[in-house]
């Protein structure tokens, strides 16, 4: 029977687990960072010394550790990409904006455990060589905003933050910086340059690599506010240890949102590929399954950027088994709940968030409701996305509206199709356009079917009137 | 002769707040959000909070008063203030509803939350912008994901998150705006 893996949300909603420091404290708080500031130089082979730091860093790529915001990037590799001899000052940023439709476990870490990202970001700064490091936090959440700074004023009054930490020498400072209702402001070079104080235009890659050229053109780091948790738990256990949670190349555990029409929608920590999709949805320790009569029709596995998953799709997974590389048929609700398997079928696990959907929901309603996001959010920048995203949205709305045609599923294949590909700044372009390809492709025979009634009853009516 | 017209001037997005005024003590704070950062231009989204939370919306006075405080052109903070969606130029309702609008809440109903919110106000059920009551007093505006969709559906009274919000709770939370 699969289980929940609590490593993040060890203590969260615990009884008597608050916030506060104290509490943190009690339940060993801040003891990692001890660890980690007291780790000393260590000789290597060709007389040469490694830092504490750089050991901090190997162990975050030893661990395996991907990042938990949305493209699953190796944690460690995009630290060793960091320009460490440009002598500007190197900034740390974590995403706290947290606004990819179905995803809201980082507002459970904010709010309920705050020193912990607190811990996770001082461990990563001091292994980044970082000063001065900011939480940028969507402008929805301002009790989040609240807290963080409350959680920032105890550990500075503690010396966990601040000049000379606990004694260490090393000295780092930490804001909060608000965001204000813009989902662009995710996309890491959105975030920077609206921390910049500007319009969230992401910014073109190359050259504007944040590793390179980030914040105030200077190096920075961006993660999110999971991955920098888990550095704390790597530095812990060590990240050989950290790497046999989870699955080979899949390390470590993951704190999926699931939402939608489940029984008990919900947060769940699991080891990475240590459950299945459908374990997830159907198992009594996570969703409990659907609502009592319904059906499975679709699932958003990772966010609502992520490519829909049909009921009763099977895919062709490789598999290593006894070391042999063979291929496997899968259905869908098999899947194991991990970056490589979603990735085999074709699509992704994102932020990790599970949308369910049901045989009572009409699934062109369900992508025009998404596509009035995509519509609504993007930044205009470019004209594939913003003129397409709207299109799109147009689209579906006369096609939920009565004024279908029933050649609209391909009309908005076509758009889609022109999107993505090298067309726009930023990964956008494909986060509008995937779920528009793979509703119409998969769901095709209701898109045709809803813009065919919608003629046919159009024809009637202006047959009646002449 | 050619029968090119001048262009109409573009509208003005904000409006005039002649009583405009930042008090000392909240001067002092935002000296404190400037230094959060190395260069200043960093501060303009906490400077527009700021204001925002104390006025409830963002004229013309305030962009210009932001603009020197952090030494920019006016134009660079309106540009910042007319971008972000809670950023609002007229003021809004002393109780302001921000419901859910996006797929999991709205799997959950959320769009019978909205509509059910528009007729009690007398507002267009089918307009997804903020629009406040004729007597000023309630804003009801659709946002997109509030990252809570476990507990859809979700709405936002001010700054205060009610998750799970069926009908009776609906009615609850606007029976509490007094
Ligand atoms: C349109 C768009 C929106 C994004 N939104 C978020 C977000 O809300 N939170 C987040 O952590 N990452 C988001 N990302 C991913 C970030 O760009 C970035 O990859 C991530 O913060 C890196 O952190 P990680 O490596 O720890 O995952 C978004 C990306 C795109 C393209
Ligand atoms: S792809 Fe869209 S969201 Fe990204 S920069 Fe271009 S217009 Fe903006
Ligand atoms: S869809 Fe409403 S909170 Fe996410």
């Amino acid at each position: 029977m699969p289980q929940e893996h609590r490593l993040i949300l060890k203590n969260i909603d615990q009884p008597g687990y608050t916030p506060d420091i104290e509490c943190y404290l009690k339940h060993g708080g801040y003891e990692v960072l001890k660890k980690a500031l007291a780790i000393q130089p260590k000789d290597l082979p060709e007389g040469k010394k490694q830092s504490g730091p750089e050991q901090i860093r190997d162990d975050v790529k030893l661990s395996g550790l991907r990042g938990r915001g949305g493209a699953g990037f190796s944690a460690g590799l995009k630290w060793s990409f960091v320009d460490r001899r440009s002598g500007k000052p190197i900034y740390l940023i974590c995403n706290a904006d947290e606004s990819e439709p179905g995803t809201f476990k980082d507002r459970q870490i904010i709010h309920k455990d705050p020193h912990q990202l607190i811990e996770g970001m001082v461990i990563s700064c001091y292994a980044n060589d970082v000063k001065l490091a900011y939480i940028y936090i969507r402008g929805e959440m301002p009790e989040g905003a609240r807290i963080l700074n409350q959680a920032i004023a105890e550990a500075k009054a503690k010396g966990f933050l601040g000049k000379n930490i606990c004694g260490s020498g090393y000295e780092l400072e930490i804001h909060v910086h608000r965001g204000a209702g813009a989902y662009i402001c995710g996309e890491e070079t959105g975030l920077i340059e609206s921390l910049e104080g500007k319009r969230p235009y992401p910014r073109i890659k190359p050259p504007y690599f944040p590793a390179v050229l980030g914040l105030y053109l200077c190096p920075t780091i961006v993660n999110n506010v999971e991955t920098l948790c888990h550095v704390k738990h790597i530095v812990a256990m060590g990240g050989a240890e950290y790497a046999k949670l989870g699955t080979p190349n899949n390390t470590g555990t993951r704190i999926v949102s699931l939402s939608g029409q489940v029984k008990k929608p919900g947060y769940y920590e699991i080891e990475v590929g240590k459950a299945t999709l459908g374990e997830l949805i159907n198992d009594p320790a996570f969703g409990g399954g659907l609502r009592d009569g319904r059906q499975l029709k679709a699932i958003i596995p990772g966010g609502s950027s992520s490519k829909v998953l049909k009921a009763g799709e099977r895919f062709k997974l490789k598999r290593k088994a006894e070391g042999k590389e063979v291929e496997q048929e899968v259905g869908v609700l098999d899947l194991p709940y991990d970056f490589d398997s979603l990735a085999a079928a074709g699509t992704m696990s994102g932020s990790s968030a599970i949308i369910v959907i049901d045989d009572s929901t009409d699934i062109v309603e369900a992508l025009a409701n998404l596509s009035e996001f995509y519509a609504h959010e993007s930044c205009g920048q470019c004209t594939p996305c913003r003129e397409g995203s709207l299109w799109m949205s147009k689209t579906l709305h006369r096609l939920t509206h009565g004024g279908g045609r029933a050649g609209d599923a391909d009309y908005l294949v076509k758009i889609a199709d022109n999107i993505p590909g090298g067309r726009t700044i930023c990964a956008f372009g494909e986060a509008c356009s995937w779920p528009v390809q793979s509703f119409v492709a998969k769901f095709k025979d209701d898109f045709v079917a809803k813009g065919k009634a919608d003629e046919e009853k159009r024809a009637k009516e202006s047959a009646a009137k002449h | 002769m050619s029968d090119l017209q001048p262009f109409e001037a573009v509208p003005n997005p904000l409006i005039a707040q002649p009583d405009f005024k930042v008090p000392a003590e909240m001067d002092a704070a935002i000296d404190e959000l400037i230094s959060h950062y190395p260069k200043k231009r960093s501060a303009t989204l906490m400077l527009l909070h700021a204001i925002q939370e104390r006025y409830g919306f963002i004229s013309e006075e305030a962009v210009n008063w932001v603009a020197k405080k952090l030494e920019l052109q006016p134009i660079n903070v309106l540009e910042v203030a007319t971008f972000y969606p809670m950023f609002k130029h007229r003021p809004v309702g002393r109780w302001h509803l921000k419901v859910c609008r996006t797929l999991s809440c709205a799997l959950a109903g959320s769009y019978q939350i909205h509509q059910g919110y528009c007729k009690k106000f007398g507002l267009d059920p089918h307009a997804h912008g903020a629009q406040t009551s004729k007597d000023g007093q309630v804003t009801v505006e659709f946002v997109e994901c509030l990252a809570a969709c476990g507990s859809a559906p979700v709405l936002m009274c001010n700054e205060t998150l009610h998750e799970n919000v069926s009908e009776a709770k609906a009615n609850e939370i606007v029976g509490g705006c007094k």
